[in-house]
């Protein structure tokens, strides 16, 4: 298939993983190069990328991946907000099985009675809502930048139509709050082992943002960025571009995925999210704790669509299971297999935690590509 | 989450709508959030919205960088090429 094979050849990532060596094997420096997004971890360890590079060259997995990242609390409020008389919940298949507390899921409030569907597209949620006029259809909104637009048009569609019985619960998050937050917590300057060099910046979170809000990151923390496609050749191509820039003295922000990324993103996506959508003064992320003007929220002119003030739904912060490494994980600061729970009591079947559900969360990437790595090198 | 699929614009089928075809599958998407769609146009697809136009020549720019990129396969590498 066009677009997608071309960066799935074997012979031009050899030429590549020779090159990275041919760069990286002598220069006597280590490199920590963390793929912010779950998309990249996944592909990394699908495609065997960290056995094609040198010993000296490191991947740090990152925190972008939503469904990871979103506490217990607000998954709580999904649950409680399922459950009341007469709604629907329109959700993405990837949240059914996140664990809430005391045991709780999607999933299991479905099998007790709660209306719960599986939605492809913010659209077809909002065609949930026109077939049943009698219902509420809250749509569970969740995801980075490249999620949020779909949802702002969605609201202005469903505000068009006139529908009364449509909200949305938002969960829409901000990957530039999210890398600034890793790049100031305490727990990444004190621990020297989870120092970053340079970041793998997202794909398709880039398409919609641009490369311009890295730009930042380059000048201010002096870390190259390379914007990265997903398949195995731009992963390889952009961790060249890093370790060149890290040998040169250079923090630029490069763009790997000119095919889709430019400076500026798309500016009719951006705009949209900017009529619907206004910063959320303060969430709550799964591993990175509060951070300020990380999310986002309904502007008061949709304030009839948004399911949080429409139902009055508090949130209440809850602690998760406290063996689960998730949040020093999400961090970059552990790794999967350092999580006791790993394999053991925590597998994609019985997930305990968040980075095990999400096929994107770096524990299942582990779990499924490789937990029998180790074993055998 | 953010996984996304490059598709080929098949027909434009009303305002804000297109036909696309991934390898033979074809599926209804919206366009809205593109400016100018047009028949054989690839597009990045994510969640049932085009998020971006595939820009060909970069595309081209792209793969030139890659052929021009130097270096022979490594030998523990090379003798282990996939399967046909």
């Amino acid at each position: 298939m066009k677009h997608l094979d071309e960066y799935r050849d074997a012979e031009t990532a050899h030429r590549l993983a020779a090159a990275i060596h041919s760069e990286a094997a002598n220069s006597g420096r280590r490199y920590r190069l963390m793929e912010f997004c779950g998309g990249h971890t996944h592909a990394i360890f699908r495609y065997g990328i960290e056995d094609l590079l040198p010993a000296n060259i490191e991947m740090v997995h990152g925190p972008g991946c939503p469904v990871c990242v979103l506490p217990t609390g607000r998954l709580d409020m999904a649950i409680r907000l399922a459950q009341r008389d007469g709604v629907i919940l329109a959700s993405y298949a990837d949240m059914l099985r996140v664990p809430g507390s005391k045991g709780q899921s999607l999933m299991k409030a479905r099998a007790g009675g709660a209306d719960i569907r599986m939605v492809y597209s913010t659209l077809d949620a909002v065609k949930l809502a026109e077939a049943n006029p009698q219902r509420e259809v809250i749509f569970f909104a969740i995801g980075f930048e490249t999620t949020t637009p779909p949802t702002a048009l969605a609201i202005e569609t469903a505000a068009k139509k006139g529908l009364t019985n449509f909200s949305v619960f938002c969960n829409h998050v901000l990957t530039p709050s999210a890398i600034a937050a890793i790049l100031e917590a305490p727990a990444v300057r004190e621990l020297s082992t989870v120092e970053i060099d340079g970041f793998l910046g997202p794909a398709h979170v880039s398409v919609v943002i641009g490369s311009q809000p890295y730009e930042f990151f380059a000048e201010e923390y002096r870390k190259p960025v390379a914007i990265s496609g997903f398949e195995p050749i731009d992963i390889l191509q952009s961790i060249l571009m890093l370790v060149r820039q890290l040998n040169e003295g250079r923090a630029e922000v490069e763009n790997q995925y000119i095919r889709a990324v430019t400076r500026d993103g798309n500016v009719r996506a951006k705009q949209a999210v900017s009529r619907v959508f206004e910063l959320r003064r303060d969430f709550e992320w799964r591993g990175l704790g509060h951070i300020p003007y990380s999310a986002l929220r309904l502007k008061d002119e949709f304030a009839t669509f948004d399911a949080e003030r429409r139902f009055d739904e508090p949130y209440i912060p809850t602690e998760g299971i406290k063996a689960c490494e998730c949040p020093a994980i999400l961090r970059g600061a552990k790794k999967p297999t350092d999580c006791r729970l790993f394999g053991r009591a925590c597998t994609p079947e019985t997930p305990l935690g968040s980075c095990m559900v999400s096929s994107e969360g770096a524990c299942a990437a582990y779990y499924t590509y490789g937990r029998m790595r180790e074993a055998a090198q | 989450m953010c996984h996304a699929l490059p598709v080929k614009i098949i027909a434009l089928t009303g305002p804000d709508a297109a036909k696309v075809s991934l390898g033979g599958i074809v599926k209804e998407i919206s366009v809205a959030l593109i400016d100018d769609p047009k028949v054989g146009d690839y597009v990045v697809l994510h969640v049932g919205y085009a998020l971006a136009k595939i820009d060909e020549a970069e595309a081209e720019r792209t793969l030139a960088l890659l052929a021009a990129e130097g270096g022979e396969a490594l030998p523990e590498f090379a003798a282990a090429e996939a399967p046909p």
